[in-house]
């Protein structure tokens, strides 16, 4: 399969099922994805947060190109999964239930 | 100990005259006093429906349903620019006019009138009937009878309200009061990159605003969001607010805020110390040309302030934050003893993608806690409703929550004198 995340996070690439373009779909993943699903992602992703963030500032949000787009989608999802994984230590919000709270407006990027 | 001066009456609740007794929950747990609420306050006082940034054009409309007054409105921006509200209804047979695929959600876009999906009757964006499908089959039809029913709508600092009650002639700044006042010159314009969420919650409106009025809840309740040493800390300090203003039937309460950005990055989560950004909004604040805070928030200029929460009455909070970003909160009835919330987030523009995943971090920590704060309502919720405690006491940190209850009750009892002068005397 081709690469869609940038030539320098290669290493990713078998993480790219996170870069989901809407927070509710990063979240449902999230909540169906199992710990250590969740840790894994977690430590692959953390350590190049500094790098990402370099790549990402490089860009206006609107003029990210493709690869870009999905990278700054995958790394909202490690904000996602930040959660379960250094706090909760469980995929979802403690005793939040049946509750939901769902993204109805977005920015497009 | 004290880290806030209170008033010389030793507390905020004495010196805002609320009285310091238990309160009941009666007002939250049945269908009566619900339909009294509604005709009491949601049929007769400024709403906020939405923002002016919603309607960029002439012609640009959005639905809203108001499930508590009984109706839906469409609130559109007319030729001469003007915002205008209607009541959502054609005037031929009573179709809703404007909706998409589901008559009960919400809608939005752009038009240049509108048209009923029913027989096809227009109205232009001033609400005129403006063409009735085979009109000479009418008799005697008048167009000019059958406008739009107009609401009353108006603008403060970009905020859309309306006011369904016509005989309701208190103008929406008179209303809003000396809170309202002190706000204005916030350039909320320069926020317009939105993040917005909703929930059902299974809880009587006015408990989630309990919730969201005091913090006293917030070293327990969400003490896992902090890191275990902070937690800790939090929980043996507690919550004391720098101060509450109270102008009935608004008030507000103005927060310390160490987080944003920490003074010891150890407070924090890995992912903020990276991201410098969490709950209280990405650390490095944007310039939105703000000089000096308007005077009603941080009113007393304490340089520890991090956030101010102001309750609009009857439904609507909006939360300053001191990294220069805004959160709202409306919270709207749908039966005494559920609601929809939302909650949306208003950031500037950000910069550059890296910026855009730091208000990601802020969006996604307010989910968090959301989502933590619903759930407890139902918990709460169903225990009122077993009747099994009736006396429920209030600390000095909660007195925004007597400011609500009273308010809502004295509403409701205003309301019942006005439809029955000789009752209520007798």
């Amino acid at each position: 399969m081709p690469n869609v995340l940038p030539a320098d996070f290669a290493d990713l690439e078998p993480f790219a099922d996170w870069a989901l373009p809407s927070e509710r779909n990063r979240y449902d993943k999230r909540v169906s994805s199992t710990m250590v699903e969740l840790q894994a992602f977690y430590d692959a992703a953390f350590p190049r947060l500094d790098d990402a963030m370099a790549y990402l500032e490089q860009y206006e949000p609107d003029e990210l190109p493709e690869d870009g787009k999905r990278l700054l989608w995958l790394y909202c999802a490690l904000v996602t999964v930040s959660f379960p994984v250094e706090v909760w230590r469980q995929p979802r919000v403690p005793d939040s239930g049946s509750t939901a709270l769902n993204a109805i407006l977005e920015p497009a990027v | 100990m004290p880290h806030f001066t209170k008033p010389a009456e030793g507390s905020w609740t004495e010196h805002y005259g609320l009285g310091t007794g238990p309160i009941s929950y009666e007002d939250s747990i049945t269908p009566e006093q619900y339909e009294r609420e509604r005709d009491a306050i949601f049929a007769r006082t400024w709403l906020n429906v939405g923002r002016v940034e919603q309607l960029p054009k002439v012609g640009s409309f959005f639905t809203k349903e108001i499930d508590a007054a009984r109706t839906s409105v469409v609130v559109v921006r007319g030729t001469d620019g003007n915002v205008r509200a209607f009541h959502n209804i054609c005037r031929h047979r009573g179709n809703k006019l404007v909706w998409t695929d589901f008559p009960r959600e919400e809608s939005s876009g752009t038009c240049r009138q509108f048209t009923c999906k029913y027989h096809g009757w227009r109205y232009n964006l001033d609400g005129e009937c403006t063409f009735v499908q085979q009109e000479p089959e009418f008799f005697d039809l008048d167009k000019a009878d059958y406008s739009l029913v107009a609401v009353q709508a108006d603008v403060w600092e970009g905020f859309i309200f309306v006011n369904l009650d016509h005989s309701n002639t208190t103008p929406l700044r008179d209303y809003l009061g000396n809170l309202g006042k002190g706000i204005e010159g916030y350039p909320f314009q320069e926020l317009t990159q939105v993040h917005k969420y909703r929930a059902e919650v299974h809880s009587n409106w006015k408990l989630y605003i309990d919730a969201f009025t005091e913090f006293y809840h917030a070293p327990i309740l969400h003490a896992r969001q902090s890191v275990s040493d902070e937690s800790a800390k939090l929980v043996e300090v507690g919550y004391e607010a720098i101060a509450y203003v109270i102008d009935p039937p608004h008030g507000m309460v103005s927060s310390w805020g160490g987080m944003a950005p920490p003074k010891d990055l150890n407070m924090v989560k890995p992912i903020e110390r990276h991201l410098r950004s969490g709950l209280f909004g990405p650390w490095d604040a944007p310039d939105i040309g703000l000089d000096e805070l308007p005077p009603a928030v941080n009113p007393t200029r304490d340089p520890r302030w991090g956030m101010d929460s102001f309750l609009f009455f009857p439904n609507f909070m909006l939360l300053i934050w001191k990294p220069n970003w805004v959160l709202t909160y409306h919270y709207w009835p749908t039966s005494y003893n559920t609601h929809i919330f939302e909650g949306t987030c208003y950031f500037a523009p950000p910069k550059n993608a890296k910026e855009r995943l730091a208000q990601e971090m802020a969006v996604v920590s307010f989910k968090e806690y959301g989502l933590q704060d619903s759930n407890t309502l139902e918990a709460t919720q169903t225990m009122l409703e077993s009747r099994t405690a009736s006396k429920f006491p209030l600390n000095d940190q909660e007195i925004l929550l007597r400011l609500l209850h009273k308010t809502a009750q004295n509403y409701v009892d205003q309301h019942e004198q006005r439809q029955s002068p000789a009752l209520a005397r007798a």
